[in-house]
């Protein structure tokens, strides 16, 4: 940062390495106002929708799930109900069941890892995770004790934690008995209780009084809160189904970032993920997580993004919880898979990431290829939030000298848990005069 | 017990060296010795030592701020001190090996006796083999391995 005449000053972060996704911080300030924002992201095109044109429907959920190492279950549980769409297949009773369950382990292993190693140092002052070891070593164990065990949850189901290999279009390639999922119940009611312990913990962490009056945007079910299924709704009137999306949204392309930007047509920025999940979801969370919820300082709705950190671990219980009641609920299906005849036709689905609605579209061909795909993941939809939140983050920080202020505009790109492998602190800052 | 986990990327060139000498190790089928091949994810790491009385890591590494000895092995006594910062042991993402050390190391969780052998590298590039001079390190590694392994074994305080 340089102070100049004009008093402009620039803050840059040039990598924000280990990110899933490679960004940068550009931010500029003149005459103590902020005039740009952006999150650069450089991160080559990985042309995915176009590996895709040609291969069979079969396929989408083994090659989508490449995409992330972190949320491969989302890619491949949109991949597969985008694709039963186009064949006209429901996939329903312990089939469903189990995808559901699925889902959970990837929500428990990837938020427990954003919660607590990634996030948290955030807040106490820590650079890393390791750091924050020596002294918070309780809260570290429990982290990685709830990673685990949702790592062991998609193996179990999955055959494997990273890229799992048994999700197939259909249904499963192998269903699990009941006496394998037995000890996975004991196993999560103990991760249940230190998902309490770290959602108290979080709790009580210092949050910027910072809020946003976000166009919120979440999948919506009949019962459920939701993953794989419910309709495309929002806090401003938005309620469609996902083969609706392409007439709500639309991508663009913007000069700095290799991601297109999601928006809502006639309204901009939404914002994706726990925060609009739960804010539109509060009614359908169990009696005790809404307890829960409240005695950490939630409200049904919460609008201050610096308080994800606690979201996530109110669904990190839930996960646990819900995957729980699953399991205590399964009786083994006669079929793994439902039958499938491949036909020409389109297909959409929008399942819950992580990170929030992660939404795919294909064409397939009489036979069963791929004509056309189009992914439009969570953290493009999220890209322009993230933006106007360091714009407004960083306008009410000036008064921060460039280190804190840095800081603090990292903590609100982390807030999203932008698609990971995020470590923790790795950004240069570069100083220069506007 | 003894644990040996191989860590690397076998499609990533050099990387592949690490899983390479546990597939070796684990068709030695030694006695007490137990072989895995891992991405090198630290907080799987973690899980992986937990309750292990000795470990021996596998890694390609990369020296810092010189040109690398491809094939040339080190061993690293993990219990000693931090990575030597000269060399660093290479992920492809993620927190890695070194991330590991540390983050056990706070929480107490590293096993009794904990041994890296770093085997330096010099092409990563995806979808690539081994380089000839890291293959050629290859039967070394694996001997210094499993005289390792064997001699935690044997003596798991004092190894």
């Amino acid at each position: 940062m340089t102070e100049g005449p004009s008093r402009a000053r620039t803050i840059r972060v040039e990598a924000i390495a280990r990110v899933e996704g490679e960004g940068a911080l550009d931010l500029h300030v003149r005459d103590g106002r902020v005039t740009r924002a952006h999150l650069d992201i450089f991160e080559p095109p990985r042309l995915f929708e176009a590996l895709l044109r040609g291969r069979g429907f079969a396929e989408a959920p083994d090659i989508t799930a490449r995409i992330c190492g972190i949320c491969p279950v989302a890619y491949q549980m949109s991949a597969v109900h985008a694709m039963e769409d186009a064949l006209g297949v429901t996939v329903e009773g312990q089939l469903r069941a189990l995808r559901r369950m699925l889902y959970c382990g990837e929500w428990i292993e990837s938020h427990a890892l954003h919660v607590v190693m990634l996030h948290a140092p955030d807040f106490l002052g820590y650079p890393d995770a390791i750091q924050m070891a020596s002294e918070h070593g309780e809260a570290v164990r429990r982290g990685l004790a709830l990673k685990k065990v949702g790592n062991a949850l998609m193996r179990l189901l999955g055959g494997r934690e990273i890229h799992p290999v048994n999700v197939r279009v259909g249904g499963f390639y192998r269903a699990p008995t009941r006496g394998e999922l037995a000890p996975m119940a004991d196993e999560l009611a103990r991760a249940r209780d230190l998902a309490v312990e770290t959602a108290r913990w979080v709790a009580k962490f210092p949050f910027p009084a910072f809020e946003r009056d976000y166009e919120f945007v979440a999948l919506r079910h009949a019962e459920e809160y939701p993953f794989n299924e419910g309709r495309i709704v929002s806090n401003r009137g938005l309620d469609i189904d996902p083969s609706e999306f392409d007439s709500e949204f639309e991508e663009r392309h913007v000069a700095h970032s290799t991601a297109l930007q999601s928006v809502l047509k006639r309204r901009g920025s939404y914002l994706v993920g726990p925060l609009a999940r739960y804010s539109l979801n509060f009614d359908r969370l169990p009696a005790e997580v809404q307890a829960l919820a409240r005695e950490c300082g939630l409200g049904p709705q919460c609008r201050n993004p610096f308080q994800s950190i606690v979201v996530r671990a109110i669904e990190v219980v839930y996960a646990c919880e819900e995957a729980r009641r699953l399991i205590a609920a399964y009786e083994e299906p006669e079929a793994a898979s439902v039958p499938l005849t491949p036909r020409a036709g389109t297909g959409h689905a929008c399942t819950e990431a992580p990170r929030g609605i992660l939404y795919h579209t294909y064409t397939l061909a009489d036979d069963g290829s791929i004509r056309s795909a189009r992914i439009v993941p969570p953290t493009s939809q999220n890209q322009l939030s993230i933006e106007e939140d360091i714009r407004d983050v960083a306008s009410a920080a000036l008064d921060l000298a460039d280190d804190a202020l840095r800081d603090r505009c990292e903590q609100a790109i982390r807030n999203y848990d932008p698609c990971i492998s995020c470590s923790c602190h790795f950004l240069r800052l570069s100083r220069h005069q506007e | 017990m003894t644990l040996v986990i191989g860590v690397g990327n076998p499609d990533r060139g050099d990387d592949g060296i690490g899983p390479l000498v546990a597939r070796r190790i684990a068709e030695c089928a030694l006695p007490g010795v137990t072989a895995l091949a891992r991405s090198g994810d630290a907080l799987a790491l973690i899980e992986d030592w937990a309750g292990q009385e000795s470990v021996v890591l596998v890694d390609a590494a990369m020296p810092n701020g010189r040109r690398p000895t491809p094939g040339r092995v080190h061993r690293i006594d993990l219990l000693a001190g931090p990575l030597p910062p000269g060399l660093a042991l290479s992920s492809t993402h993620m927190l890695g090996v070194a991330e590991a050390v540390g983050l056990a190391r706070a929480l107490g969780m590293l096993p009794n006796r904990i041994v890296a052998y770093a085997i330096e590298g010099e092409k990563f590039e995806p979808g690539a083999g081994l380089s000839p001079a890291v293959a050629g390190a290859l039967d070394e590694a694996v001997a210094r391995v499993r005289e390792e392994a064997c001699a935690l074994l044997a003596h798991p305080a004092e190894a």
